[in-house]
């Protein structure tokens, strides 16, 4: 189970901002935009072992 | 010509009464004595009614039909709600036929994966929610309101024009019996989302409207199922929407679901359509019973309000004020609080007792109230109909996360609407002392109530007007306490004084209302020393409080909160 790290208010922005990302990537664009976005949270999360584990997690129920 | 509907609608469990239009007395040449007059009896018209006639002023309610509200629309009224129903002396057929409730599940592909519990603190007396038909909630405020001496109610009478001066508003009404003019000091525009106040004023409400439609339908069905709000997510026959499943009195059940992509709204209610799709969510549910249509409809969800809501000698409420959403129950709930908040101002100011610039307040703390639910409401609605493709990939995403992991798990929530605090008010005063405190009831909040007996609570002693809760703790009643509640005793407005003490004394004359907190509880919950007051607002917000006080700091705060008096100018 992922951690809950973020207060309730911060995971809403973070979902109010990416959902905007994605409007403004364009719906070509909106995998690069993912994967980019993906692989540069990754890097500030700097963990590999978390990077696994939040794949892993994302890859359940799709 | 005004000819309202006098055949009954049509309902397979409520019975409407057709009530009769009477020819009123300035048809005959007589003037009105009304001091206000309240256009709409829906809901928020009515408590407005019984809210102002509660504080001594007489009023006229003109409604255009002859009979209550068509369907149950607002279905879910919130603790707060009940309050001020208890407040206005009418929540007790609420109650009786009212059905109780506080826990939400969500469900997505089939699995439970949410619970949203409600608060209830064994301090209140009434549940997070009650569910009762709009049809019911108007027929017991229409009773209320037309056993009361100071209110008429006028049926089949329908507002046509307006215009206002200095000093009065006059209104056109059209009748059965043709058109007469209704002179009077204060129109209160109840008169609902297509406000034709709002419409002859010329004035336009910000905000956004959503697109996309909800289908409601009111079934009556033998289910076997508590009382709580199932939300099931991405159902099957309608990919990405969602459907809401409530419980009414009378067996009857709330079906709520969002119109499929490129579908009308004529072809969303064709009657083998909504069928088919009843079925559908029975078996969802998982208790495929015969059922029987009561009735259906098809809404949007909107957040928008008028940026004033006091416009010369006509204030808006309800409805007519704003168009909220109805996830997190916004509609009646918010107009519930606007009418309590306007009632005692508008009294005083009817009676000559407070300037007129005290209606100001009415306008700018529940303008904010509305712009605090559009921001938070806006937040569900695009939860629940996502308005873009970004919008809609994140819900998803949220949705398959809660399959397996908790932490968005909050993100379900359907941010019910609460209390707003008038925090900046300016009937507030004393801000500065406010740190002495250490938590308890901030100015500008609802007080709370307090169980004091099984079936025995803080609220149901609260007189009409303000009220001081005077925290005696151990002191003696005698001496400078004493003086203080005497001589708050003769204070304009009336305040209601609530003494809270450890130990039965002997307060007559002092208190007209005693609590004994042996525990110390009731003063902990308001973070209140031997000595400490609170000043309530006949709304049950509170205007001020102090650790101590002098007769000098309770009547200046009185006079803060009426308009007669600056802050800080003591
Ligand atoms: C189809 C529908 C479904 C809804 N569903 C829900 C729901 O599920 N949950 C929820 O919380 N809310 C719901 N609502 C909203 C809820 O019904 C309103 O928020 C609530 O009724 C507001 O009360 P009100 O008194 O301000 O206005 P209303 O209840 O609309 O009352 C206005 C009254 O004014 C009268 N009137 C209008 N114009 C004039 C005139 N010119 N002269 C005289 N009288 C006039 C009308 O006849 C009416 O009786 C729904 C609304 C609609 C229309």
């Amino acid at each position: 189970m992922i951690p809950k790290v973020m207060t309730n208010a911060q995971l809403e922005a973070a979902y109010d901002v990416i959902s905007e990302g994605i409007d403004a990537a364009g719906a070509e664009k909106q995998t690069l935009f993912l994967a980019k976005l993906a692989f540069a949270l990754a890097n500030l999360v700097g963990d590999s072992g978390q990077v696994a584990e939040a794949v892993e997690a994302s890859l359940r129920d799709l | 010509m005004h000819l309202p509907e006098s055949e009954p609608r049509s309902s397979i469990y409520y019975r409407y009464d057709v009530h009769p239009f009477r020819r009123p007395p300035e048809m005959s040449g007589q003037a009105s004595d009304a001091a206000a007059v309240v256009v709409g009896a829906g809901p928020i018209g009515l408590v407005s009614a019984i809210n102002l006639a509660r504080f001594g002023v007489r009023c006229i309610v003109l409604e255009q039909e002859l009979q209550v509200s068509h369907g149950s629309r607002a279905l879910a009224l919130t603790r707060r709600s009940m309050e001020i129903l208890q407040q206005a002396g009418v929540a007790a057929p609420f109650l009786a036929k009212g059905l109780q409730w506080n826990t939400g599940r969500t469900f997505f592909r089939g699995k439970e994966v949410y619970e949203m519990l409600l608060p209830h603190d064994p301090d209140d007396r009434f549940q997070p929610m009650l569910n009762l038909q709009q049809q019911y909630i108007e027929q017991y405020l229409v009773e209320a309101a037309q056993a009361h001496p100071l209110i008429d109610v006028r049926w089949g009478q329908k507002l046509v024009g307006l215009d206002q001066d200095a000093e009065h508003v006059t209104l056109r009404v059209d009748t059965p019996e043709g058109e007469y003019d209704l002179v009077t000091d204060w129109l209160v525009a109840a008169d609902g989302g297509r406000s034709a106040v709002r419409q002859m004023m010329g004035l336009r409400m910000e905000g956004r409207a959503y697109a996309g439609g909800f289908v409601i339908m009111d079934i009556r069905a033998d289910l076997d199922l508590p009382t709580e709000r199932l939300c099931f997510f991405d159902p099957d026959w309608n990919p990405g929407a969602n459907v809401l499943v409530h419980r009414e009195p009378e067996g009857i059940w709330r079906l709520d679901y969002r119109v499929p992509e490129g579908e009308t709204a004529e072809q969303a209610l064709e009657p083998e359509r909504a069928a088919a799709r009843i079925d559908r969510i029975l078996e969802m549910v998982g208790q495929k019973v015969p059922w029987e249509l009561d009735w259906a409809t098809v809404y949007s969800a909107s957040t928008l309000t008028l940026a004033n809501y006091v416009h010369g000698r006509v204030a808006f409420v309800g409805d007519a004020a704003h168009l909220l959403p109805i996830f997190g129950v916004r509609g009646a709930n918010t107009g519930l609080q606007d009418c309590e908040n306007l009632a005692w101002k508008l009294a005083l100011v009817t009676q000559g007792r407070a300037p007129r610039s005290l209606l100001e307040s009415y306008s700018t703390e529940r303008v904010r109230a509305a712009r605090e639910i559009c921001e938070e409401a806006g937040k569900s609605t695009r939860f629940m109909t996502p308005p873009t493709q970004g919008y809609r990939i994140m819900r998803d995403a949220v949705l398959s996360f809660t399959l397996s992991e908790d932490f968005p798990k909050d993100l379900l929530h359907w941010r019910t609407s609460r209390p707003h605090a008038y925090s900046d008010s300016a009937l507030n005063s004393f801000a500065a002392q406010d740190g002495q405190f250490a938590g308890g009831i901030r100015p500008g909040e609802t007080i709370s109530n307090m169980r004091l007996g099984s079936d025995d609570f803080l609220f149901d002693h609260l007189a009409t007007g303000f009220q001081l809760l005077f925290f005696a703790g151990a002191l003696p009643p005698r001496g400078a306490a004493a003086e203080m509640l005497k001589v708050a005793a003769d204070m304009q407005p009336r305040v209601n004084r609530v003494v809270i003490a450890d130990t039965p004394s002997d307060w007559t004359g002092l208190a007209d209302f005693v609590v004994i907190d042996a525990g110390g509880r009731i003063a902990r919950k308001y973070a209140a020393h031997d000595g400490a007051g609170y000043l309530v607002r006949p709304d049950l917000h509170v205007c001020a409080r102090w650790q101590r006080f002098t007769e000098a700091e309770l009547r200046h705060a009185l006079g803060v909160a009426c308009g007669t008096a600056m802050e800080g100018a003591i």
